[in-house]
């Protein structure tokens, strides 16, 4: 039994299919916008590729099709600010300017990786770009944030914390303990929930009510923006205006970007019939919703690129890729002192 | 100075919010007299309710945001008035704290500090009674503290709240009374303390940790009497565990008595002993081992049954002397 959707035409992937609007936004900032999606995507099709050359063992989750949330998030953050993630954090690590080649040599265990090969996929940190951390407990990272959030309202300096999660992650007790918490204290913390209507493989109608994730927000007095997720232009304008609430001052914000998963829950394959409802024409439908194509599409139309000028910058993505590649794969794994040695901080000095 | 052991508690948090901007302390019960009897009164009166925060009724959230915290910049201490609701807070003392340095590659350091405070008898019965500090030394990347004495009351919350990683600190409502002269305080790195012999003896070697330390005290004047000589090995610090000092001492004494307030199975007593078994010079002579900890049930309610469910003085000597005679 499918219950109503509560979202209304933003889950109908029938929809918000034609070329974006550009909200008057200048050409090299569209560019840059459009060149960073492409980067995630490609990214993560190279992981998709290196899983199944299996030089890539650790789990990965994939966020094909879901790059515009990222792009449009941290398109209004600075270095400054203290951005968390969970188990599918790629995008949310890449668009910050997080390295390509350090997230290559971290899924592929290698010393080099952001996280020095200890972590693989789920677990990325790059703080010098604002990116503290992402751990795959579904919820786990919230309170976290939510903290630093604390941490940065002591600090006075208008910076703020961000924390990406799933829809399935508001079915955490600690997740709603957090979003009380951070209105009680009126905390700069930023929500931003990528609702793709699956955790793992169960569709969010098997598993609540209602499919509208913002309403936790509403309960506990957050103020939350509904857009739609493969719309990279509303996206970043949607959390441009929630990001300076949070930065005047006003308590935290929720922003719930409405998007789709490509592949499966973890790993390259696209789940189809694995999760209930995950059906072959609904992924189809929402291929069609491409966040990359709409931008690309919409620029066209605006006659702001040509198409030889995307497919140059998309040139130039590969190649930066390859060359992180063939570096990280030349690199090393973590040294076996490291098992020891990295468990307490004083123990890591003493080595 | 004369200080007893929840006054040298409050006395290291006054030190610590006075002396560092970035330490602040919250935890539900705060602004309440009651909640965590004696040991923080008034510090939001002294400090400032920013600095100590009374909290939502969220044990999870509140001690995720002291890992936030801790992760930009600040030394948090969070405390829960009951070590029993710290398991509602378990994701985030045990899946985040307790592993970011080691799966982020060794860069990043919560140094947060989570008390609990074990609070036992008075028929509070089964949620409000646990002492869960095994559980907490069974986790590498959190470093365990137990103070057994007025002095390290006060001075383990020190070194755990300036130490970089995330500890838990442990105190005994049992012990809130107990009176000692402290000398000024010293910053001491945790991760330099070690186990301290506070009493010494060449026929029995009896070891423990907070509340259980002093029973053993107790028990070793008894014995004393009686003519048996035990030496009190105080364990402080339950991960990572050192027990260098009980092997030494055991190999004297050849008798090693372990009291736990936890229970037996995979716990503390049970570790300290196959610890030393394991680390005894080959050729040595046989140590006789014995555990005395909870029975194996939760706490009871019932006053009669709590007489019987906790070790006591009694216990440790009665104990001590069956196995000598």
């Amino acid at each position: 039994m499918v219950k109503a959707s509560e979202l209304g035409i933003l889950a109908d992937p029938s929809k918000f299919t034609e070329p974006l609007e550009l909200g008057g936004r200048p050409k090299d900032v569209l560019i840059s916008l459009l060149e960073m999606m492409l980067v995630i995507r490609k990214v993560e099709e190279c992981i998709a590729d290196l899983i199944l050359e299996k030089k890539v063992n650790c789990p990965c989750h994939l966020a094909i099709g879901q790059e515009a949330v990222a792009v449009g998030v941290s398109d209004n953050l600075t270095a400054e600010d203290k951005i968390f993630g969970g188990h599918r954090s790629h995008s949310h690590f890449l668009a910050l300017g997080g390295s390509v080649s350090g997230l290559l040599a971290e899924v592929l265990g290698r010393s080099t990786g952001c996280s020095g090969g200890m972590g693989g996929s789920m677990h990325l940190f790059q703080p010098e770009k604002g990116f503290v951390g992402s751990a795959p407990i579904v919820g786990g990272t919230v309170p976290v944030a939510v903290g630093a959030g604390l941490a940065c309202q002591k600090d006075g300096k208008g910076n703020i914390a961000v924390c990406y999660f799933g829809d399935g992650t508001v079915e955490e007790g600690m997740v709603q303990e957090s979003f009380n918490f951070a209105s009680r204290f009126k905390l700069p913390v930023l929500f931003v929930c990528e609702n793709n209507f699956y955790s793992s493989h169960l569709d969010i109608h098997l598993r609540q009510p209602s499919d509208r994730i913002s309403r936790f927000a509403e309960a506990n007095h957050i103020s939350s923006q509904i857009v739609d997720g493969n719309d990279v232009v509303k996206t970043a304008l949607a959390t441009r205006e929630l990001v300076e609430s949070i930065r005047g001052g006003n308590g935290p914000g929720f922003l719930e970007a409405v998007t789709y998963r490509w592949r499966g829950h973890v790993g390259p394959d696209e789940n189809i019939d694995v999760g209930l409802r995950r059906k072959k024409e609904d992924l189809l439908a929402w291929k069609k919703r491409d966040p990359i194509r709409r931008l690309k599409d919409g620029m066209l139309q605006a006659n702001m690129i040509t198409n030889s000028d995307y497919c140059s910058v998309e040139d130039s993505v590969e190649q930066k890729i390859n060359d992180s590649l063939e570096e990280s794969l030349a690199a090393p794994f973590p040294e076996e002192s490291f098992l020891l040695s990295a468990v307490y901080k004083s123990e890591k000095d003493l080595s | 100075m004369k200080m007893s052991y929840a006054q040298a508690i409050r006395s290291g948090f006054q030190y610590l919010l006075q002396k560092y901007p970035n330490v602040f302390v919250m935890g539900q019960g705060l602004w309440s007299p009651w909640y965590v009897g004696n040991s923080m009164n008034d510090l939001e009166v002294e400090f400032g309710k920013d600095r100590v925060m009374d909290t939502p009724v969220s044990e999870a959230a509140c001690t995720g945001a002291g890992v936030g915290a801790s992760l930009c910049g600040y030394r948090p201490i969070v405390v829960h008035p009951r070590m029993d609701f710290m398991v509602l807070a378990m994701d985030q003392i045990v899946n985040q704290a307790a592993k970011w340095s080691h799966m982020l590659g060794g860069e990043s350091h919560p140094a947060v500090t989570v008390r609990g405070v074990i609070n036992r008898g008075g028929e509070q019965g089964a949620q409000h009674s646990q002492a869960l500090h095994a559980w907490f030394a069974h986790i590498p990347g959190l470093r365990v503290v137990m103070p057994a004495t007025v002095k390290d009351a006060r001075d383990l919350l020190i070194s755990a709240t300036l130490c970089d990683d995330p500890v838990v600190y442990i105190d005994d409502r049992w012990l809130y009374e107990l009176e000692d002269d402290l000398p000024e305080i010293e910053e001491k790195k945790l991760s330099n303390q070690v186990p301290e012999i506070l009493r010494s003896g060449k026929d029995v070697t009896l070891a423990g940790a907070g509340h259980s330390v002093q029973l053993c005290l107790e028990a070793s004047q008894d014995l004393s009497e009686a003519g048996v000589e035990c030496e009190v090995v105080d364990l402080r610090i339950l991960n990572p565990l050192n027990v260098s000092p009980v092997v030494t001492s055991a190999n004297k004494t050849g008798s090693l008595c372990v009291v736990d307030g936890g229970w037996e199975t995979c716990g503390m007593a049970g570790e300290v002993i196959a610890s030393v078994a394991e680390q005894m010079e080959p050729g040595s002579r046989n140590i006789r081992f014995k555990r005395i900890t909870l029975a194996n049930a939760p706490a009871p309610s019932s006053k009669v049954l709590e007489d019987i469910y906790y070790p006591t003085r009694e216990k440790i000597v009665d104990a001590i002397r069956n196995w000598k005679n």
